[in-house]
């Protein structure tokens, strides 16, 4: 193959892809933040003594987890404006759908790890005379967070990927820019190798840090 | 002289009437009446479902008895409701079991300590987070429980860097630590390795001799024979026999008594 390879305008347009990168930590970091929240107020609907919310988190969860991530994402900023009237920014449909999306994962990471937890570790709680919310928030919250620690960073790298997919929105974030620049430049395969290590550089830290504290507790227990 | 009203000291702590638990169709406990005085030390004894650990844990509501009455110190536990049709039944308020169960300890067969809490931690818990006691205070009183259990030098280490013999000590440390007033033992030695089971039952005698007021689920008769005040045999849900150690063990008076000590015993050095 005689491709001439050229890396000289990867310099070039570093500023633009540094602006994509900005706008996707900064979907990112709403995304999992928001998805992480309701999704444990979703996980605790879920295992409520009342028929009638376990029903409404379980229709949740499905709902968001067997529809396409970009058909969710289209639907909030093309088909929701019509429901309310009101048109959204791309930026706000996008966060919209992969926050919900999201949730609706972590709730049942949330889920799980609740229910994995023995029944003894609420009876040695509940043995002085501990409170079900005060045994929940100091005895069981802590180890599933512990225990699922692994399953939440999947998700968080997992989110990272998705907010990709709000490029088809226009929103200006990484996949956009990078798209915008092959196009301009007619050099895809130098642009979209530099975004791709891009994510790759992004993403990786939060795998390292999950492993190291992984480490650090299991030498604690 | 058998008409005089018993002393304060002679009411008893912790009174079951009738106590009674189903699960589902199955009735593990038909109708349980027990005293328990300040400073006795009962242990019951039975086969495998014989619902020996189904009577402890309703005495401190970690099940809800399905009839029958508790007593903690003369007051009725539940509030009892009647239905317009006459027909009775008996609530328990969260709130009020917590209080119950802070007075009325209990050790657990599988320790259930808090794995992500170090062994002053999993002491101090009650105290902080129940009694609402100061951190400091908290800390030096877990210490002082520690130490009674022979783990002063422990008191950071995670369950999980502890011989099961050591955990149950830590688990019998967290209960001392709530001031219990009775103390409630649920197979404490089952899940341990033979030669960790003395270290745990020499604590057990330790509380004996502090005037505890204890019962002790356990299949260790030897041991109860030595600890108990009272032994009670357990069969198909009631009480079958009862009396002290002595009688139960040396003297039953039921030929399914004798026939349960005698196959208990069969192995016995």
């Amino acid at each position: 193959m005689g491709y001439q390879f050229d890396f000289s305008m990867v310099v070039k347009i570093l500023p633009v892809l540094w602006r994509g990168v900005l706008v996707t930590l900064e979907l990112w970091v709403i995304c999992l933040a928001v998805g992480l929240v309701l999704g444990f107020f979703v996980s605790l609907a879920r295992i409520s003594p009342f028929a009638p919310v376990r029903l409404a988190g379980r229709s949740f969860v499905e709902l968001f987890r067997n529809i396409p991530a970009l058909i969710q994402l289209i639907w909030f900023f093309y088909a929701f404006p019509i429901l309310i009237g009101a048109q959204l920014t791309p930026f706000v449909a996008a966060a919209l759908g992969i926050s919900l999306n999201t949730a609706a994962f972590s709730a049942e990471i949330y889920r799980s790890g609740i229910q994995s937890i023995e029944r003894g570790q609420w009876e040695g709680a509940m043995a002085i005379g501990m409170s079900r919310a005060d045994t929940f928030r100091r005895v069981i919250l802590p180890q599933v967070f512990r225990r699922m620690l692994p399953a939440f960073t999947n998700r968080a790298v997992e989110v990272a990927k998705v907010t990709s997919l709000a490029s088809v929105l226009s929103v200006h974030e990484l996949m956009y820019q990078g798209r915008v620049l092959s196009s301009t430049y007619y050099r895809p395969l130098e642009i979209l190798t530099t975004v791709g290590v891009v994510y790759l550089v992004m993403i990786y830290p939060m795998t390292w840090t999950s492993s190291a504290l992984e480490r650090r507790m299991r030498r604690k227990a | 002289m058998s008409e005089i009203a018993p002393s304060t000291t002679d009411a008893p702590i912790l009174r079951s009437e009738n106590l009674r638990k189903s699960f589902g169709p199955i009735e593990v406990l038909k109708g349980i009446d027990l005293d328990v005085k300040r400073g006795d030390r009962i242990a019951i004894i039975g086969g495998s479902g014989s619902g020996k650990s189904t009577l402890l844990r309703c005495l401190n509501f970690m099940e809800l008895p399905t009839g029958g009455k508790v007593f903690l110190e003369g007051e009725r536990i539940g509030t009892v409701r009647t239905a317009r049709d006459g027909s009775q039944s008996v609530t328990y308020s969260e709130r009020e079991l917590m209080s119950v169960r802070r007075r009325v300890g209990m050790v657990f067969q599988q320790f259930n300590l808090f794995p992500h809490m170090s062994s002053i931690e999993n002491v101090m818990e009650g105290l902080v987070t129940v009694m609402r006691r100061p951190k400091s205070e908290a800390r030096a009183r877990a210490a002082h429980e520690l130490e009674r259990v022979g783990l002063s030098d422990k008191l950071d280490v995670y369950p999980g860097r502890l011989s099961g013999g050591q955990q149950q000590r830590v688990a019998i440390a967290r209960a001392l630590a709530m001031d219990p007033e009775v103390l409630l033992f649920d197979e404490p030695t089952s899940s341990l390795d033979p030669e960790l089971v003395g270290e745990v039952l020499r604590t057990i005698l330790t509380l004996a001799e502090d005037g505890r007021t204890m019962l002790l689920v356990t299949h260790e008769l030897g041991f109860a024979y030595r600890f108990a005040t009272h032994v009670i045999y357990l069969y198909d849900g009631v009480v079958h026999e009862t009396g002290t150690g002595e009688q139960i063990f040396r003297n039953p008076q039921k030929e399914k008594t004798r026939a349960f000590i005698a196959r208990s015993s069969e192995f016995s050095l």
